[in-house]
């Protein structure tokens, strides 16, 4: 399970993140499928551009640039977030501080 | 996490690169003869797929990124290169769940099972009780299925699955498995029975009412994603709100299943020349039977739902489940028997004697059992012992 922190709306984009040792993920043509060996749950990313975010996750020094180095709008940042969060909470990708 | 406006589900429907949830059957012999089974088992077949075959196919859903393989069979455990085969997959990063009647998960396997991560087991139970249980599977296999879980939870294997097909006989034992899977701290699955193989023998008389299915309904929703379903029960989606899952026949689209000899199959219910899609010992392998072949590729077009078309419910249960029209002699285009509405029910009350499919394989170890004549004043199970 992630850490509460991970659920708080404010402040997820601002860490940095990549995706969780136990997971894989494989492109599709509608965005990507993300298994979880450990808990055993699959998700469906259901866009190419959030596959993108999460592939740069490891890449960038928060979640905000790696939304921003994939092409994601200012605007769309919240539904983003979300998504990240859900990911978080689900164990998905983990923080890289701590 | 909708980040496009387009349904999953349509998405589903068109294919994916690789199968979510892929089933193999690694044997077709079995240490049981349930009356239900879907692959009638029994026999090894001799042409089964080698040890070196089987790892070919593994390095095949490596390269695929086939998360995870259902291993089942018949007893997929009885092949003598299962734990190979299994450390094999595990290595190469293919998560393996197998079915097992538990005849084999002595406290060493249990233990064993229990330090990976990557392989998870699901103990078969089809009653409560060993009195419902072992009418469908045989004498003795509940204490069996019982030693094998108490095993696992002391092994220390939290989280392994105990799997039941809901039958009319054990839609009342819902609570009681709920309970049964706690106690072990398992988790409870439930799937529906189909007419694919030794089941359509027993069909008529056990598969759940449409009263029980209503029952079964709203259980499965009261408990939400704390039971697992494999998604069996879509078709129940027209009583309301959907269930969890991905509410559609994945049949050639997101599961197939390969047979002991390397026939790829449509899905797990559906052992008939019909549903073959090719064979791993082709040129090309699994991915070419996946990618290319003739009937997944028409499986992937958009489906006519036939008499359903008018039906306003059709978007919540899409017409229902292939395997459980198709062998109980029902067009696919059209409603499944357990329709909601009753549909299907009465369409089987029209049917004319236009022969009903049998499975294109029959390793049964006995003659397929045949429901007693006067089905409604007698047991709906006739338990033959062994000859």
């Amino acid at each position: 399970m992630a850490c509460a922190a991970s659920t708080e709306p404010s402040g997820l984009l601002d860490r940095g993140w990549r995706v969780a040792p136990q997971v894989a993920v494989r492109p599709e043509p509608f965005g990507a499928l993300v298994y979880h060996f450990g808990t055993r749950r699959l998700t469906f990313l259901k866009s190419r551009l959030l596959l993108d975010v999460v592939s740069a996750l490891a890449d960038h020094r928060s979640a905000r640039d790696a939304c921003r180095a994939a092409g994601v709008a200012e605007d769309e940042l919240p539904r983003y977030e979300r998504a990240l969060t859900t990911l978080a909470d689900t164990g998905m990708i983990t923080s890289r501080e701590s | 996490m909708s980040a496009t406006a387009s349904r999953l589900v349509d998405q589903l429907e068109t294919g994916l690169d690789a199968p979510i949830c892929l089933t193999w059957e690694l044997t077709y012999a079995c240490n049981l003869a349930c009356v239900h089974c879907l692959s009638s088992s029994g026999r090894r077949d001799p042409r089964e797929l080698t040890t070196a075959e089987c790892m070919a196919v593994i390095d095949e859903l490596q390269r695929m990124q086939v998360f995870y393989v259902n291993i089942g069979g018949g007893e997929p455990t009885v092949r003598r290169d299962f734990w190979e085969l299994v450390d094999y997959a595990v290595e190469h990063h293919v998560g393996v769940k197998f079915s097992t009647n538990g005849s084999r998960i002595t406290p060493q396997v249990a233990a064993r099972i229990a330090r990976t991560d990557y392989v998870d087991v699901q103990v078969s139970l089809d009653g409560a009780t060993a009195s419902v249980n072992d009418r469908v599977r045989g004498p003795g296999s509940y204490a069996t299925a019982i030693g094998a879980m108490e095993n696992l939870a002391q092994g220390g294997f939290e989280g392994f699955k105990l799997s039941v097909v809901v039958t009319r006989e054990n839609v009342g034992q819902l609570d009681a498995f709920k309970r049964l899977a706690d106690s072990y701290r398992a988790q409870l699955r439930l799937t529906r029975l189909r007419p694919s193989g030794r089941g359509a023998d027993v069909w008529g008389e056990l598969h759940p009412t449409a009263d029980q299915q209503r029952e079964l309904y709203g259980w499965l929703l009261d408990h939400g994603e704390s039971v697992l379903t494999g998604d069996s029960f879509f078709h129940l989606g027209g009583y309301g709100s959907a269930l969890p899952g991905l509410n559609l026949c994945g049949a050639g689209r997101v599961v197939c299943l390969i047979d002991p000899i390397g026939d790829v199959y449509a899905c797990p219910f559906v052992i008939h020349d019909e549903f073959l899609a090719g064979n791993v010992r082709d040129p090309g392998g699994f991915e070419r039977v996946w990618r290319e072949s003739e009937l997944f590729s028409e499986l992937r077009r958009p489906q006519h739902a036939g008499a359903c078309a008018s039906c306003g419910l059709f978007d919540k249960c899409r017409g229902g489940c292939m395997a459980a029209k198709f062998f109980t002699g029902l067009p696919l285009a059209g409603p499944d028997p357990e329709c909601v509405l009753g549909h299907g029910e009465r369409l089987l009350a029209e049917r004319d004697d236009t022969p009903i499919p049998k499975p294109s394989v029959d390793m049964s170890r006995k003659p397929p059992r045949r429901v007693p004549a006067k089905a409604c004043t007698q047991s709906p199970l006739e338990v033959i012992p062994a000859r």
